[in-house]
């Protein structure tokens, strides 16, 4: 079989054998999480950073995640700009690296990030030398600004976070990964393999899934389907799209007037 | 002593230290990230950093999240 | 950054041999994206695309029609000087002409432009020779302030500026430019251009880039096909277009279809562009850069320009003069290039509602 040229995928200057990204929320049993890496593939995984709560003795979720992933934390809760910064300093401050996903959410309905307040925070971070990948809806005006702003990426949202509903903005992604010079990672809403195999068909860079692996019947299972899907994905983006049959078409030709066989 | 820790009044012995704190709840230091009245604390100087009267103190850990 | 760097890059390829050696396989790939890549350029341009052009049309056909349903902008230009102290070769206002030479004054601009305006027309090309001399900076501002009154939309057609002189001309009521860059062959360009300010090839590369910042709202570009390898031009021009609408997304960015036509200066093409060729460069262009405007001028036949309408022209000219004082009552001038369709915007409105298209004389008006 004929080699598959390699496929270079980094986010600054970090490379990255896989394009899956994998969050630790909502696990019935974090202790699946090791499996879950190993099933996926996947080499980078996100968590959230949260008062300490001594009376739950619910473990804690670093027990569980392989030392070989690298760690995005988050800063979910954050309301505002400033409370993501708070949030981001904090985190880097346990020691596990740079990346940050910055996630401005004021809206508890429909958990949408905040643009704006979501670009100030990455200006801020970025200047302090964080690897900022803001959590943002597919907006072109706000990724350029995130680009200006020092971003090593963007993730726009698929569909509202929990959803599984697919790719709901694709119009809007497929713009952000035509006009867009950074990485682009579809965030939230994919709910099966097929939705992130959609995605990296249209040439996303790589896909962060997290509900719909960790609520599946068998959450290792279905990081294994992710996995798949998403170099399926990527080597049909990499394929180029199939050659069609064109359609023959007898009747009146648009190239008549030039005389001789147009077609 | 009366010190603020995550948000709940708490009262705690003179010269109590982070590193003293965050054992007594039966935590890992090294998975715990302090921010003692809005600033952060290394995990380096938990030894040495002693509550005051009055102090609010912040300690947050990684949970899951997406 | 200059559109330069951006060629520079492709220095070491060989894009004359790589546009021979697509493959109708290329073309099919090409033809099946709803975004093209360079590479894609290249493969509509190649020899196996010339042999594929009803497939190309089919797909331009629905490609314009998706973005720019049946509406076709009409414009016309007004030459308001022929002085010139350039030397191209090929353009009948070259410096060496012997004969007469004028320059409208701003009284006759104004009998222009009302003789212009009672056609209906809303968009206008203010067009010169190069001579900063006569037709200064100044002196655009005077007939800039006179078309003003009587014409929404003001295109410059002149020589090269500095930004700064753009953003004077936009605060006098001009909204677009075009500037033809005509080879992007350096070398085809220094020959052509033997003398006169124009010789700066790297000063008129960056004029288009110029007009963008100084906050033009639609600039056109385009080469001179026949002046050089016409796939090449074609290509450059295609990129030169996309790179311009990447950096500048708030200006509109327009192609032109321009060849060389005989003028009175004598000098032919060694490479002349046929009505098949020209035919595969709007196609090419069109299915590279969907959302562009494409404007086919009176340089080319009735036939033609109703031809290509519908494969991805969106505007055209109409009662077109390419004379210095052309429109009023006065004696006019050498012409640029003989006008191959003389129809009236009236003839050529009535044309298009005829083809099932509708004219717009006014698409937008500054504030």
């Amino acid at each position: 079989m004929r080699e598959i040229p390699e496929d270079l995928f980094e986010i600054r200057g970090k490379r990255l054998g896989s394009r899956l990204f994998l969050g630790t929320g909502k696990y019935g049993d974090d202790a699946l999480i090791p499996d879950v890496c190993a099933a996926s593939g996947a080499e980078v995984i996100t968590v959230a950073l949260r008062r300490v709560d001594p009376d739950a003795h619910t473990g804690n979720v670093m027990d569980h995640i392989p030392r070989t992933m690298r760690l995005l934390p988050n800063t979910s809760g954050a309301r505002t700009a400033n409370e993501a910064v708070r949030i981001a300093r904090l985190a880097r401050a346990m020691g596990c690296g740079d990346w940050i996903k910055i996630e401005v959410i004021a809206d508890n309905n429909y958990l949408l990030p905040d643009g704006y307040a979501t670009v100030r925070a990455t200006e801020t971070l970025a200047a302090e030398g964080f690897v900022v990948l803001p959590y943002v809806n597919a907006d072109l005006y706000v990724a350029r600004d995130l680009v200006s702003a020092g971003a090593a990426a963007v993730m726009p949202l698929g569909a509202p976070i929990g959803t599984n509903r697919g790719l709901q903005t694709r119009e809007m992604i497929r713009i952000l990964i035509e006009e867009i010079d950074l990485p682009i990672i579809v965030d939230a809403g994919l709910g099966l393999p097929s939705h992130a195999c959609e995605a990296m068909e249209m040439g996303a860079d790589a896909v962060l899934v997290n509900t719909a692996i960790a609520t599946a019947n068998d959450p290792v299972t279905m990081a294994r389907a992710f996995g798949e899907a998403v170099r399926a994905g990527r080597l049909g983006f990499l394929a180029g799209p199939g050659a069609q049959r064109m359609r023959a078409d007898a009747s009146s030709p648009l190239t008549g007037f030039l005389g001789g066989d147009g077609a | 002593m009366h010190v603020i820790i995550n948000g709940k009044p708490e009262d705690i012995s003179l010269g109590t230290t982070i590193q003293k704190l965050i054992e007594a709840k039966k935590l890992d230091p090294s998975r715990v990230v302090a921010e003692l009245n809005r600033k952060i604390v290394p995990g380096d100087q938990f030894q040495e950093t002693k509550l005051q009267e009055d102090d609010r103190l912040e300690l947050l850990q990684f949970v899951g999240g997406g | 950054m200059s559109f330069a760097e951006v060629m520079n890059a492709y220095a070491g390829l060989d894009i004359a041999k790589a546009i021979q050696g697509c493959q109708r396989q290329d073309v099919i790939r090409a033809l099946n994206k709803d975004r093209l890549r360079p590479e894609d350029l290249l493969a509509l341009l190649s020899p196996a695309a010339g042999n594929m052009l009803e497939d190309l049309a089919r797909r331009a056909a629905q490609v314009t029609l998706r973005q720019f349903g049946r509406a076709v902008q009409l414009f016309t230009p007004l030459y308001v000087s022929d002085f010139c102290v350039n030397r191209c070769l090929y353009c009948g206002f070259n410096a060496a002409q012997a004969g007469p030479r004028r320059q409208l004054s701003l009284d006759e601009v104004r009998a222009e432009a009302e003789a212009l305006a009672a056609t209906d027309l809303k968009q206008v090309l203010l067009l010169t020779g190069d001579a900063r001399h006569k037709a200064t900076l100044e002196y655009l501002e005077g007939c800039l302030g006179v078309l003003r009154g009587y014409f929404p939309s003001l295109i410059l057609e002149i020589y090269a500026l500095t930004t700064q002189e753009y953003v004077r001309l936009i605060a006098a009521g001009a909204e677009g430019l075009t500037i033809y860059q005509e080879t992007y062959d350096q070398d085809r360009y220094a020959r052509l251009h033997p003398s006169g300010p124009k010789r700066d090839y790297a000063f008129r590369l960056d004029a288009p880039e110029r007009g963008c910042a100084a906050g033009m709202r639609w600039v056109n570009v385009s080469a001179l096909y026949g002046l050089g390898d016409w796939r090449l031009d074609a290509f450059w021009t295609a990129m030169h277009a996309r790179w311009l609408q990447d950096r500048y997304p708030g200006t509109e960015i327009g192609l032109s279809l321009p060849r060389m036509r005989p003028h009175a200066g004598g000098w032919q093409p060694d490479e002349p562009v046929s009505d098949r060729v020209l035919t595969q460069i709007l196609l090419a262009q069109r299915l590279y850069l969907p959302r562009a405007g494409i404007t086919l001028s009176t340089r080319e036949s009735p036939t033609m320009r109703e031809n290509l309408l519908p494969l991805g022209v969106t505007r055209l000219s109409a009662g077109v003069s390419t004379s210095v004082g052309g429109h009023g009552a006065t004696k006019t001038g050498t012409p640029q290039f003989e006008v191959a369709d003389n129809r009236s915007v009236a003839e050529i409105a009535a044309m298009l509602r005829g083809r099932g298209f509708q004219p717009v004389f006014k698409d937008w008006q500054p504030f």
